[in-house]
């Protein structure tokens, strides 16, 4: 498996350390609300078919990346920074940067 | 239906091998059951048989998408074992060990268990004390573990480097002498025969699509052979697990699917009598009696329902298990193959009822599943016929995430991928 790191283009996957799920959204770190938490640490929708996931150059460039792949077929569609993602996350809920 | 005997080999040897018939029935689904398991697997399969079996409920039926132990059961490296720490996991697993010893007898049908003993070897002192801790909970709970130092491992497997010099030099390593290894798919075919003689139907080629509700309760399964009506529906299907229960409308589960590999080299003449485990990354070997080794190492360690992984576990693999066993660097391998796990968030499984009423799951298998089949199907069992879960895994549920209960052997947090 192949991934195009925007930065470094494409390297082997074993470059990059997977850390899981993208999709999910953190509570609010104020949030007292017990069963948020338990549902963000615990629960997991386990796609089958395009899964947005997080992984990390971490053996070269050391970015953070949101990889677009199919866990049916493992091909990957998109490889942006999460910064670029996040960003855009933030501008779509109309919070600060 | 006869019973296989050494008479009856010796009968059907004279008359050619002409008169033996199917192990099972290849029936028709009937509009209706008691219970019906979806999934054709060997947790499945056992759970059918001890249904019939303990609990005397025959009306059952087993749907399978494909072929009967076409799944994790036939792509597993065969080990069983009953070496946990914690208490939930140690008398769970000592009661699969205790049902594998008379599972030949019992299914009428040759596992061939072969208890040859599993070795984990450690590489540093820490590493001994915290094998050293977990042999004697072992021996706390009436299992058997034996303590061997450098010189007697040398021993007992020849060909292991136990020299100072090695990369990981072995420090001592705790043995399960009762541990082993079986035929695997002979499991799955046995369970499969014994549930069948008692009346099970086994409904092969026959992929669930969605559930029947009756308001929030399950009542039946549709098919692609049709609808199927039942009291109760049990799941026991590993690493689908995410993809059946989201047609029962349950989006979220402490589960995700990875793929691990197992790889089986060409045949050798008898080099390894038991099981070793690599404790300086994660290998695990034996030989089979075809004379291949059987081993594996971790998962590929992201999210995946194809039963195929990369290159780099591969070479991560080969090169632990040349670093334990200098002199089978040479060795060829013939075979590699996938198969997608159900990695759940405590590396602990799930064996309940619910989570909607008429529906019952077992999953969360992590890649030990193989080795609890049998407890795994008298558990579901018991669970299914009385609506309530055995002592023995009573700690199994869904609601131990949420209610801070997990069962975390190796103390490795929410992260699926590291169980």
């Amino acid at each position: 498996m192949l991934i195009t790191c925007p930065c470094c283009g494409p390297r082997d996957v074993a470059e990059f350390t997977y850390q899981g799920d993208a999709s999910r959204s953190r509570p609010d770190p104020a949030s007292t609300d017990q069963a948020a938490w338990n549902a963000y640490v615990y629960d997991r929708v386990n796609t089958a078919g395009a899964h947005r996931e997080y992984w990390q150059h971490s053996g070269g460039c050391r970015s953070h990346l949101v990889v677009l792949r199919s866990t049916l077929t493992h091909r990957i569609d998109s490889v942006r920074f999460a910064r670029d993602e996040a960003d855009g996350a933030r501008r779509r809920s109309g919070s600060p940067a | 239906m006869k019973e296989y005997s050494a008479l009856a080999l010796l009968r059907n040897a004279f008359s050619g091998n002409r008169d033996w018939k199917p192990a099972w029935r290849k029936p028709d689904p009937k509009p209706q059951y008691d219970v019906v398991i979806v999934g054709g697997g060997g947790h499945g399969l056992a759970t059918a048989h001890y249904l019939a079996s303990e609990h005397g409920i025959t009306d059952v039926a087993v749907v399978e998408k494909g072929w009967l132990g076409g799944g994790n059961v036939g792509r597993n490296t065969t080990i069983i074992r009953s070496n946990y720490l914690l208490p939930a996991n140690t008398g769970f697993y000592e009661h699969s060990m205790k049902l594998w010893e008379t599972l030949s007898h019992e299914l009428n049908y040759n596992v061939m268990f072969s208890q040859r003993g599993i070795l984990n070897l450690a590489h540093t002192p820490g590493q001994a004390d915290d094998y050293i801790r977990r042999g004697n909970a072992m021996r706390h709970d009436g299992i058997d573990a034996v303590w061997m130092n450098p010189a007697e491992i040398a021993r007992k497997v020849p060909g292991l480097d136990v020299s100072a010099k090695a990369r990981f030099p072995i420090v001592g390593g705790l043995m399960q002498p009762r541990a082993g290894t079986a035929r695997h798919d002979a499991v799955a075919w046995g369970y499969a025969r014994a549930a069948d003689r008692r009346g099970v139907d086994m409904l092969e080629n026959c992929e669930v699509t969605g559930f029947l509700r009756d308001g929030d309760r399950i009542v039946g399964v549709t098919t692609t052979r049709g609808e199927i009506r039942a009291k109760k529906v049990a799941v026991a299907v590993a690493g689908s697990t995410g993809r059946v229960m989201k047609l029962a409308g349950i989006d979220r589960l402490p589960i995700e699917s990875h793929v691990l590999q197992a790889f089986v080299s060409e045949s050798l003449k008898p080099a390894i009598d038991t099981v070793v485990t690599f404790g300086g990354g994660h290998l695990y070997v034996s030989q089979s009696d075809k004379g291949g080794l059987v081993f594996g190492g971790d998962i590929d360690g992201y999210n995946s329902y194809a039963q195929r992984g990369n290159l780099p576990v591969v070479e991560e693999v080969m090169s632990e298990m040349a670093a334990l066993f200098p002199g089978w660097a040479g060795v060829r391998l013939l075979r590699s193959w996938g198969g997608i796990m159900d990695m759940s968030m405590d590396g602990s499984p799930i064996i309940t009822a619910g989570p909607l009423p008429g529906l019952y799951l077992n999953t969360g298998w992590c890649y030990g599943g193989f080795k609890a089949t049998p407890a795994s199907g008298w558990c579901f069992a018991w669970t299914i016929a009385r609506d309530e879960p055995h002592p023995l895994n009573a700690a199994f549920t869904l609601e131990r995430f949420h209610r801070g209960a997990v069962i975390d052997e190796k103390g490795q947090g929410a992260t699926p991928r590291l169980h």
